[in-house]
């Protein structure tokens, strides 16, 4: 670990919040449908969207209303994407001529964008179309990120209304998220990253020869509009397979300082926007404050124990001084690939500037923690505040009866309704994750000689549990010695993405009714103090406690006892 | 009962051995079913126990080991059961006294109310709308409202109190109570309830715990540990799985150890024993709640709507300051008006006395002399006093005096008047004293506020409760006293109607009320508030509409209420807290002795150092079985209320029971990792 390196971490961190402070304040006026800076140019641009689909902006909807909506829209999209690929050689843009895109694979890949997780199972240059690329792919790294921050506004705004029917119109709240949120700051970070030098063009590839006289293909494409919205959005399905390692999506240091700032911008912006909305920003700052010390312990684990290296490799004779840089790019040094790997997994994102599974042990615990915890720390678009929301109203109902009175969060009552959606959100995350690895780890075709495993061992064990946190978490980074792409990881990653993102959000959204539907209670002296360091402490205790222990068996038998291996000496 | 409810300690021998008995009824899995996760851990005790006979049969080395697993999850069971045994012990002791005075009586039904022409029926005969005779020395046959007579009555079995009541037709004071006896005089009782449900009926149901519904409150935390429970399943199950591709076979026995630990068998083992000594302890408070939702609900309250007299006030005026006129001392004002109050036994005038004692050192022998003749208080001269020898003085309302001291109001001193129009301003009451037609000064009597009335206000300020004094008196006097008493807010001059819209007022902001009654007209203010408090000693309509009833009708109670509700919460949140942390050392005791074979290496998790892998997992279970017995004491007497504020309390009861709930466990298995090891049990 290096002063420079803390500098690097500490300056992006800085910017994030430095930008997300007003953003914040933009996203509520945003999606409270005020004036802001963009509606002399966007207004009617909005106005002709809510003519043209016969929405009626003022009109607001029930918690069930709002969430049928979200399903239609979403389950419309996954048809429309898995056609797409299916007829992607019927389609314009298609210079290189590629096959229809198999069945399971287009089910896989169509989940992955809808739900905003972006797990990739294909390898973009060499499977999609430009066409698929644009137009499918990228809309829904517009799309998906907007749904979720429509679902956390509508999850806020139960918090302020007192006795309500309705929390929201969806088909308002993802339009505004898009046209003002998604699509503006998409173009700036596009413009930033041409500049930086990343390419842009509509050409399939170019073919070079090399110094030894070989043929190289380069693909190339409109990457730098792809890889705006890939980290804006919190998406992370990079248009090339090695994702923001590659030097055309992340080609030095300031592109991967710009690229990490973006994935976390709108997340954070979101939770200050929460403060803002429900009046009191101190109750923003403290969720903040819990997804940070996640944050910056992952990074300093990362850090730690990249730099450390691993004993093994030493033993052979390997260099120590620079530590474990198996699966890393030298342009970014240790400090950034820390920092990216802890971003990229506490947000949603997934996308990669190094490959996790060379991370030691250790190293790859963080990433995977943080998925198994519903990449909440700061989280995905949207996401990340309803997940904090669910593990704040878990820990107020816990501890908040030891001060006495009927636990509430921001003047509503926890009570067994509330409770009963909690549950249930946390229920699908134990059952999609720890089931689905289990079948995994039991089944022959998977596990045996000839299956889908880079390794054995510990490692490979780390590998299904890191995919399936992945994907329910609807991050879709890798552990990428598994292999994905056949008919069971299609299959099941596919439903663990659909689970983690719709079986979580239901209850969410049940949650937001049964909250707007009650009256606002006042705060007084004796109520439970959700601002400050104790509640921060709780909601870590919390985490920690509730979180890692449904994983910790699991995880120690994967990168846990990799690790005592790994000191002992051993490897598999 | 009040006494016999007292005298029944925690742990009273009986109450343990019938309890120990209840906890092995307990078992029967219908029963059980009520509670998910005490459920769950009988059925796989039972597993559990059929491995164990497998074990014995096959003649399996681990057959030692699968019977003392089985042998402490039953015991977790039990240990659990006998918890909420001992909790109803107390109570089924108090309904067996209840249910004797229930005995069979015969009433004297009558044939016309207007009559008193009766036949004799029996009790539980009777319906609503008949009409009793109640003579001296009958029981009375249900409740039931006075409409004719009046009646002194002993109501000791249900308050606990001695002293006889007095109720009559009309007014607040005519409802009276099945199982009560009229000691003197006679009256005619409209019967209000039906059999079965008159009050005292009632009150067994509720101390015997029979009709104990499961609280909004603990239906959210069963929810919650249900869930718990659910998880810890999946991640047990799917524990196996994963074992599996490691290469470690596990056993049934231990996958069912492992959960059994880490699902919350503490809290849920507590959870009904706790909700029911919290009732308890409101009964034992001789305070009957209709519904633990009640208590619950008091826990949350926000506002207390308190009535002035006898519960900020003492409710008497008493002598607070001497005013004597230009010219003569306070001592010799202070002298004459000991002289004029020695014989007046009213509060007024025995207050006058204690108040010339204490502070000017009088004594009471040194003034009595020979030829004292007392003049008594009459409506007609409105002042009373002493004739001794030749000196005559008086004392009473300020134009008496004056009349009797031949002064007009106008020709009295200038201090003399402003000092009656302060104290009548500020709400006390002038009594002017005379001596032989001469105007010697004012008592200044005033309704005083109680010592540490105060000082509660100020508690249940730093609980976020805010109090509101309701009082007849003008918005001056109120005012006055507000101050004083340190009330947040009060209504003066306040009617029922006042009241209603108050409390109306507070919920629309969110906030929950709590107050106490006793006259017809606060029915519907007691039926809207959140916790309504009826007195005994009040009318049925507001017993009827109230959701507690306090049998020492003193309203003070309220705040102490309001404490057991809140403890009641605490106590269950303490409680979960303390379960669920105690997880974090029961794997660090359990995976690494699960998958030591294995992997030699995960030994390092083993901080404990605990012995072998046997002895690791029975410990864990050991201590999750004892430490719900360790905890009862706690769970029946609830955690320690202290008014320090929300942010305070909860920043040390998270440091003692989550802090403290993640260490004691690391402790309590090591210690039991020694003796089992040392017992060579494992």
């Amino acid at each position: 670990m290096s002063i420079a390196g803390w500098l690097q971490i500490i300056l992006v961190l800085a910017l994030v919040v430095v930008a997300a402070v007003p953003l914040g304040g933009y996203i509520v006026r945003v999606l409270a449908g005020e004036h802001n800076l963009l509606s002399p140019v966007l207004a009617p641009v909005e106005r002709g969207f809510y003519r043209a689909a016969g929405v009626d902006e003022r009109k607001e909807h029930g918690w069930l209303a709002y969430t049928m909506a979200m399903l239609i829209f979403s389950l419309f999209h996954l048809l429309v994407l898995y056609a797409m690929q299916r007829l992607q050689n019927y389609l314009p843009l298609d210079p290189k001529g590629f096959d229809p895109v198999a069945p399971d694979l287009a089910f896989n890949t169509s989940m992955s964008f809808v739900t905003n997780t972006n797990w990739q199972n294909y390898a973009g240059e060499t499977t999609l179309t430009h066409f698929v690329q644009m137009l499918g792919l990228t809309v829904h790294n517009f799309l998906s990120p907007a749904v979720g921050l429509a679902m956390a506004v509508a999850l806020a705004r139960a918090f302020i209304r007192s006795e309500a029917r309705t929390i929201g119109n969806f088909w308002v709240d993802m339009t505004r998220a898009t046209l003002y949120v998604m699509l503006p700051l998409a173009v700036i970070v596009a413009v930033a990253l041409v500049v930086l030098g990343v390419p842009q063009t509509l050409l399939g590839s170019v073919e070079a020869t090399t110094l030894e006289g070989a043929k190289q293909v380069i693909s190339l494409g409109p990457i730098a509009s792809q890889e705006a919205i890939k980290e804006l959005g919190t998406n992370g399905g990079g248009f090339l397979n090695a994702n923001s390692a590659h030097p055309f999506e992340n080609p030095n240091a300031w592109s991967n300082m710009l690229e990490i700032w973006a994935l976390l911008v709108i997340p954070v912006a979101t939770i200050f926007a929460f403060g803002r909305m429900v009046g009191d920003a101190r109750q923003g700052l403290s969720l903040l404050w819990t997804m940070a010390i996640v944050l910056i312990v992952g990074i300093v684990a990362i850090y730690a124990a990249e730099s450390y290296g691993n004993p093994i490799l030493t033993a052979l004779g390997v260099d120590p001084s620079l530590g474990n840089f198996e699966g890393k790019e030298v342009r970014f040094g240790q400090a950034m690939t820390a920092l990216f790997a802890t971003a990229t997994t506490g947000t949603s994102t997934g996308a990669v500037n190094a490959m996790h599974d060379s991370l030691t042990p250790l190293g790859g615990l963080v990433p995977m923690f943080n998925m198994l915890l519903g990449c909440i720390t700061p989280g995905g678009v949207g996401s990340g505040l309803y997940g904090i929301i669910v593990v704040a109203l878990l820990s107020v109902f816990v501890a908040g009866l030891m001060v006495g009175r009927t636990p509430e969060y921001l003047g509503k009552k926890i009570e067994a309704r509330e409770m009963k959606f909690v549950m249930f959100a946390l229920l699908i995350y134990a059952v999609n994750v720890l089931g689905f690895a289990a079948a995994s780890a039991i089944a022959p075709f998977v596990v045996g000689d000839s299956g889908y495993l880079g390794n054995k061992g510990p490692h490979g064990l780390s590998e299904i549990i890191y995919a399936f946190a992945s994907t329910n978490g609807n991050n879709g980074s890798a552990f990428a010695g598994l292999n994905g792409n056949n008919l069971w990881f299609n299959t099941t990653l596919a439903f663990a993405m659909f689970l983690g993102r719709f079986g979580y959000v239901v209850p969410v959204l049940a949650l937001a009714g049964s909250l707007a539907a009650k009256k606002k209670v006042a705060p007084s002296a004796g109520t439970f103090p959700t601002t400050g360091p104790h509640f921060v402490g709780l909601l870590l205790g919390v985490i920690i406690i509730l979180y890692l222990l449904q994983y910790f068996p699991a995880l120690a038998l994967g990168p846990v006892v990799e690790h005592f291996l790994m000191l002992n000496g051993k490897s598999f | 009962m009040s006494t016999k409810m007292q005298a029944l300690s925690l742990f009273d021998g009986a109450i343990l051995g019938r309890a120990a008995g209840d906890a092995v009824r307990k078992l029967d899995p219908r029963q059980l079913a009520r509670n998910p996760v005490i459920f769950v851990t009988e059925i796989v005790s039972l597993v559990v126990t059929i491995l164990f006979v497998r074990d014995l049969v096959t003649g399996s080395d681990v057959a030692f080991f699968t019977g003392q697993i089985a042998a402490w999850l039953w015991f977790t069971v039990l240990f659990a059961n006998f918890a909420e045994a001992v909790a109803e012990g107390r109570g089924k002791a108090q309904a067996d006294t209840l249910r004797r005075m229930r005995s069979d009586t015969m009433a004297k039904r009558l044939v016309d109310p207007h009559t008193r022409q009766y036949q004799s029926v029996n009790a539980l005969d009777l319906r609503i709308g008949d009409v009793v005779l109640v003579e001296a020395g009958d029981l009375i046959p249900s409740d039931g409202e006075v409409i004719e007579g009046i009646a002194s009555i002993n109501e000791s079995a249900i308050t606990g109190e001695s002293a006889p009541v007095i109720r009559e037709s009309g007014g607040d004071r005519s409802a009276v109570t099945g199982g009560t006896t009229v000691l003197s005089d006679w009256v005619k009782v409209k019967i209000t309830a039906a059999p079965g449900s008159t009050f005292l009926d009632r009150m067994i149901a509720l101390v015997e715990g029979a009709e104990r519904k499961k609280t909004p409150n603990e239906i959210a935390l069963s929810i919650l540990l249900s869930g718990l429970t659910l998880i810890f399943l999946i991640v047990c199950v799917t524990l196996w799985c994963l074992a599996g591709y490691s290469g470690t076979t596990l056993t049934v026995t231990v996958l069912i150890a492992l959960l059994v630990c880490l699902i919350p068998t503490t809290i849920g083992g507590l959870l009904s024993a706790i909700g029911i000594a919290g009732m308890d302890r409101l009964i034992r408070f001789n305070v009957v709640a209709t519904s633990g939702r009640a208590v619950e609900a008091a826990g949350d309250v926000d506002t207390l709507l308190l009535d002035k007299t006898g519960t900020i006030t003492f409710g008497n005026r008493m002598a607070s300051e001497l005013i004597p006129v230009p010219g003569i001392t306070e001592r010799q004002l202070a002298e004459t008006a000991l002289f004029a109050s020695l014989a007046d036994e009213t509060p007024e005038g025995r207050s006058i006395v204690a108040y010339a004692r204490s502070k000017y050192g009088l004594s009471e022998q040194n003034q009595t002399s020979e030829g004292m003749s007392f003049v008594p208080f009459s409506a007609h001269t409105r002042m009373s006093g002493v004739d001794l020898g030749r000196r005559t003085i008086r004392k009473g309302a300020v134009d008496a005096i004056l009349r009797f001291a031949g002064v007009a109001m106008n020709g009295a001193p200038a201090p003399f008047r402003q000092a009656v129009d302060r104290i009548a301003r500020t709400g006390g009451t002038p009594l002017a004293v005379a001596e032989d037609g001469k105007l010697l000064g004012l008592v200044h009597l005033k309704d005083t506020v109680k010592p540490d009335i105060r000082d509660r206000f100020a508690a249940l300020r730093a609980m976020g409760i805010k109090t509101v004094m309701v009082t007849g008196d003008n918005p001056v006097t109120a005012a006055a006293i507000a101050s004083e008493a340190g009330v947040d807010d009060f209504i003066a001059e306040a009617t029922p109607e006042d009241k209603l819209a108050y409390i109306r007022k507070e919920q629309q902001g969110g906030r929950l009320i709590a107050m106490c009654g006793d006259g017809t007209n606060d029915a519907p203010a007691l039926a809207q508030a959140d916790v309504g408090v009826a007195m005994q000693t009040g009318t049925q309509a507001a017993r009827e509409a109230g959701n507690m009833v306090d049998l020492d009708s003193n309203p003070t109670k309220l705040i102490e209420i309001v404490e057991i509700g809140k403890q009641l919460l605490m106590t269950r949140g303490s409680l979960t807290t303390f379960s669920i942390a105690n997880d974090v050392a029961k794997y660090f005791a359990i995976i690494p002795a699960l998958f030591i074979v294995t992997y030699p290496e995960l030994g390092a998790l083993n901080i404990m150092k605990l012995a072998s892998p046997q002895s690791a997992i029975l410990s864990a279970v050991i201590f999750n079985a004892l430490i719900i017995i360790a905890l009862i004491p706690l769970a029946l007497k609830g955690v320690a209320y202290r008014p320090i504020g929300a942010a305070a309390l909860l920043r040390r009861n998270i440091l003692v029971y989550g802090v403290g709930g993640i260490i004691v466990p690391f402790i309590g298995i090591k210690a039991l990792d020694i003796v089992v090891s040392a017992l060579h049990l494992a």
